[in-house]
């Protein structure tokens, strides 16, 4: 038995690449005037596409966001980081091959997938609401912060956030570190 | 109160009255019972809101020089596309990176008569990549791009009195024509006008078309009998390879030509081989001769046209080239030259005559090759007629002047004389079907109706009287345009609509074959303009002696700089500026107090230059044309003039 659990979370460990292959989420904007939206995809290391966040920086100026630059985003430079050492530790969980190995795993995953969704709250929250004085769009009480998931109406504009590929990529190899957990947890019964 | 009502009801009768005796009640008593009135016609056209057409029809302009481009079946118009006249609104012709494109070799020619769009093909069907124009007072050809709608490339004519029958191309666009409507002294010299007959001399020319990128030259000129070379028309299946030119004064009269070049019965269509003329070049059975032409070409990389001009060019010589040309006689100076989409038959409208002849390819060929000839003229064989005519249909109409073709073996010509359109059967030449037009028709489209697979559906007539088809507008009137529906056995009359300018011919096409093609904005990162700037860290003025260099951009919602200072009175100041922008219909424009010529309007991601001389001192202001944002009220700037031989510094700032 041993041996499958251990292929189940190498197999989770490299399918973690996969986040470098998708967007993490995707964010979108729809207006009168941006009939098929205007869409803003987040990576674990860019954002794209560059013409898109480039007219919601404009329009985003009219109301006094601050400018989405990705080179002022730390997270963006070390979040691949982490990416790499989490699929090093979860090959190495594989060669120790212990379930309580696995679950701590897995506990990291979710420990450190909890935080990126806080992170990327709080982004959300100071681009929402630290608004330039100078901003020639002033709506008392507006924020323009996007929803973390789901819909939302903010000023003309409608905007939805959701997950896209890359957070399945993240999801899997918890999945798979779980399997591989009570693979085990049953082999040790028997 | 009753003396009130009284009047009102007096009134009321009067209106009655007055709308029963409709003062067009007499001219609808010609219209056709059924037609638009009775069909569910406005249903037909309607183009729901945010719904797109079925077809682009490409209408030339006529004398206002430009390509128009409208949605059928709606009759919408989508675009003017600037080509051989100045257009102040897009600053085609007055900013400096278009001047080039209207350079000719009489110098910068401001206007021309556009007259036959021509859709680029591929296997004789129309692909959408390009459409050709041509420019019929100052002899050129104009191609446009199609993704872009913009005219790419004008190349002049040489040696040519103006440019008629073209730009017509061969089946898979290896050539676009330019026969010469006026005939000339070849080359050109100061000589007696009486002296036309036998000297003058009227130049067929071949412009041969890079099947990658459009790129036209002059690939060689036949010379030709002083004769009009008025359409034409290449073939197209089994007649590729040939290309029909009609002809009209064969007298060779050179004043009253409407009594002079009307008194032989027959004149002819010139049927070119223009495989053997690549044979005789390849043989270099050419003359090489001087000659002055020009050819302008416009790059969506530096978003700049260059003038390129030429010395020579190649003649082949019909009377050293046997089998290059033969005359096929044609009743009364036919106009249009139709193929049909066999390639066997051949249309000649006859406009003077009474019946139109068909000529068949395969037994023109025949005629050839057992020489059944009638004499020649210049050197060149003339055709017997009854050997090479196929068909003639009998009493179509008054003043038939051209043809197109559906896709089921019928063909539509238009009567000038009694406006109206004539279908009738290729083969049997029996007459199916006459419908009116509003007022005087020229020329007819069909979408793909003079390619090898025409697309059918809808026919359009255009008109060249106009009366009072519309609410009056003067003296002047929009010529007029009808819409049919061909599907069915009879014609029905749809829709009507105003054109721009004269559309003579026009060709139409499913958008399906264009729209995917469509460039919605320029990358600012392929701009190869030498006075682009990519952000507003690189904007600034450089001074040249009395020529200042402003690098200028624009963004949603502002230039940069927008305050400039340190020009003086004398200097010549050129403003480069940058769209920054990178979406889809966000230009911005230009426009500065005091220009002499006209504003920019600037695509995402082009660079445009405008010249400005300051003739006073002053603080003057810019501001952009196009609303382009909330704040487009506020993008505007100052430029300080200062007197000639003043210190005023030279700066440029934004928001200091």
């Amino acid at each position: 038995m041993s041996s499958k659990s251990r292929i189940t979370m190498i197999a989770g460990a490299i399918l973690l690449f996969g986040v470098f292959l998708f967007p993490i989420w995707r964010i979108t904007l729809f207006a009168p005037q941006y009939p098929s939206g205007l869409s803003m995809d987040i990576w674990v290391d860019k954002i794209t596409d560059e013409n898109a966040m480039k007219n919601i920086n404009i329009l985003n100026h009219y109301v006094g966001m601050k400018m989405i630059e990705p080179d002022s985003i730390p997270e963006l430079t070390y979040f691949p980081i982490v990416i790499y050492v989490l699929i090093g530790l979860g090959l190495l969980a594989a060669v120790i091959d212990r379930k309580k190995v696995y679950l701590s795993f897995v506990v990291l995953m979710i420990l450190l997938g909890i935080l990126g969704v806080y992170d990327f709250y709080l982004w959300e929250y100071d681009y929402g609401h630290d608004l330039s004085e100078m901003a020639p769009i002033k709506v008392p009480g507006q924020a323009y912060q996007p929803p973390l998931l789901g819909g939302k109406w903010l000023l003309n504009f409608y905007a939805t956030s959701y997950p896209h590929w890359g957070s399945l990529f993240f999801a899997l190899p918890m999945l798979f570190g779980s399997l591989a957990f009570f693979m085990k947890k049953s082999a040790a019964k028997k | 109160m009753k003396k009130l009502n009284l009047i009102l009801l007096f009134a009321l009768g009067a209106i009655l009255m007055v709308s029963c005796s409709d003062p067009k009640g007499g001219a609808d008593s010609f219209k056709k019972p059924g037609g638009a009135l009775s069909s569910n016609a406005a249903e037909r056209v309607y183009v729901a809101p945010g719904e797109y057409d079925e077809f682009y029809c490409f209408m030339s302009g006529g004398f206002s020089g430009q390509l128009s481009v409208y949605g059928l079946p709606s009759g919408r118009l989508l675009k003017v596309i600037p080509v051989f006249s100045v257009d102040a609104e897009k600053a085609y012709g007055f900013n400096e990176e278009t001047k080039p494109m209207l350079e000719t070799s009489f110098g910068f020619v401001p206007w021309d008569d556009s007259h036959h769009p021509e859709l680029s093909q591929t296997d004789g069907t129309t692909d959408g990549r390009w459409v050709f124009i041509n420019g019929n007072n100052t002899p050129r050809i104009a191609r446009i791009n199609l993704s872009t709608f913009e005219t790419a490339e004008i190349i002049e004519i040489p040696n040519s009195g103006g440019n008629h029958s073209s730009p017509f191309t061969t089946e898979n666009t290896e050539y676009v024509v330019a026969g010469t409507r006026f005939a000339v002294p070849y080359p050109q010299k100061d000589m007696a006008i009486n002296e036309y007959e036998g000297n003058f001399k009227g130049a067929l020319t071949y412009v041969s078309v890079n099947p990658e990128d459009g790129d036209m030259e002059v690939a060689f000129q036949i010379l030709m009998p002083g004769f009009d070379y008025d359409l034409a028309h290449s073939g197209k299946g089994k007649s590729h390879g040939w290309t029909f030119f009609t002809t009209y004064n064969t007298e060779e009269s050179h004043s009253l030509l409407e009594i002079g070049a009307s008194q032989n019965d027959k004149d002819f269509i010139a049927a070119v081989n223009w495989k053997k003329a690549e044979e005789y070049m390849a043989a270099g059975n050419f003359k090489e001769i001087p000659a002055n032409y020009v050819n302008n070409e416009y790059s969506d990389e530096t978003h700049t046209a260059t003038t390129k001009r030429n010395k020579t060019v190649k003649v082949l010589d019909p009377a050293d080239c046997p089998g290059l040309v033969y005359f096929i006689p044609t009743p009364k100076s036919p106009h249009g030259v139709d193929v049909d989409p066999t390639g066997e038959y051949i249309v000649g409208n006859g406009k003077l005559s009474a019946d139109m002849s068909i000529h068949s390819f395969t037994k023109m060929l025949n005629a050839i090759d057992n020489k059944l000839y009638d004499g020649e003229a210049y050197g060149i064989p003339i055709l017997k007629y009854d050997e090479v005519l196929a068909g003639i249909v009998k009493d179509p109409g008054l003043g038939p002047l051209h043809t197109e073709f559906d896709a089921f073996g019928n063909a539509y010509t238009t009567f000038f004389i009694s406006s109206e359109v004539v279908k009738w059967k290729v083969g049997t030449w029996e007459i199916l079907d006459r419908i009116p037009t509003y007022y005087s028709v020229g020329h007819l489209v069909i979408p793909g109706g003079d390619s090898k697979n025409p697309d059918g559906k809808y026919l359009v007539a255009m008109n060249k009287i106009t009366k009072d088809r519309y609410l009056p507008t003067g003296p002047e009137m929009d010529h007029s345009a009808q819409l049919y529906d061909i599907t069915g056995d009879k014609m029905e009359l749809l829709l009507d609509f105003p054109t721009i300018g004269e559309p003579h011919y026009a060709q139409a096409i499913p958008a399906s074959r264009v729209v995917p093609n469509n460039v919605k904005f320029f990358k600012l990162a392929d701009n190869n303009h030498p006075y682009k700037v990519t952000n507003e860290n690189e904007t600034r003025m450089e001074r040249e002696g009395n020529t200042v260099h402003v690098y200028m951009t624009t963004i949603r919602s502002h230039f940069s700089p927008d305050n400039l200072q340190g020009i003086k009175v004398g200097d010549v100041v050129y403003f480069h500026v940058t769209n920054l922008e990178q979406d889809w219909d966000v230009p911005h424009g230009f426009a500065v107090m005091g220009a002499l010529n006209s504003e920019l309007l600037i695509m995402p991601g082009q660079t445009e230059t405008l010249r400005w001389e300051p003739k006073i001192e002053g603080v003057f202001p810019f501001y952009c044309t196009d609303f382009c944002s909330a704040l487009h009220q506020e993008m505007q700037g100052y430029i300080r003039v200062s007197a000639k031989g003043s210190n005023t510094e030279m700066k440029w700032s934004l928001n200091e």
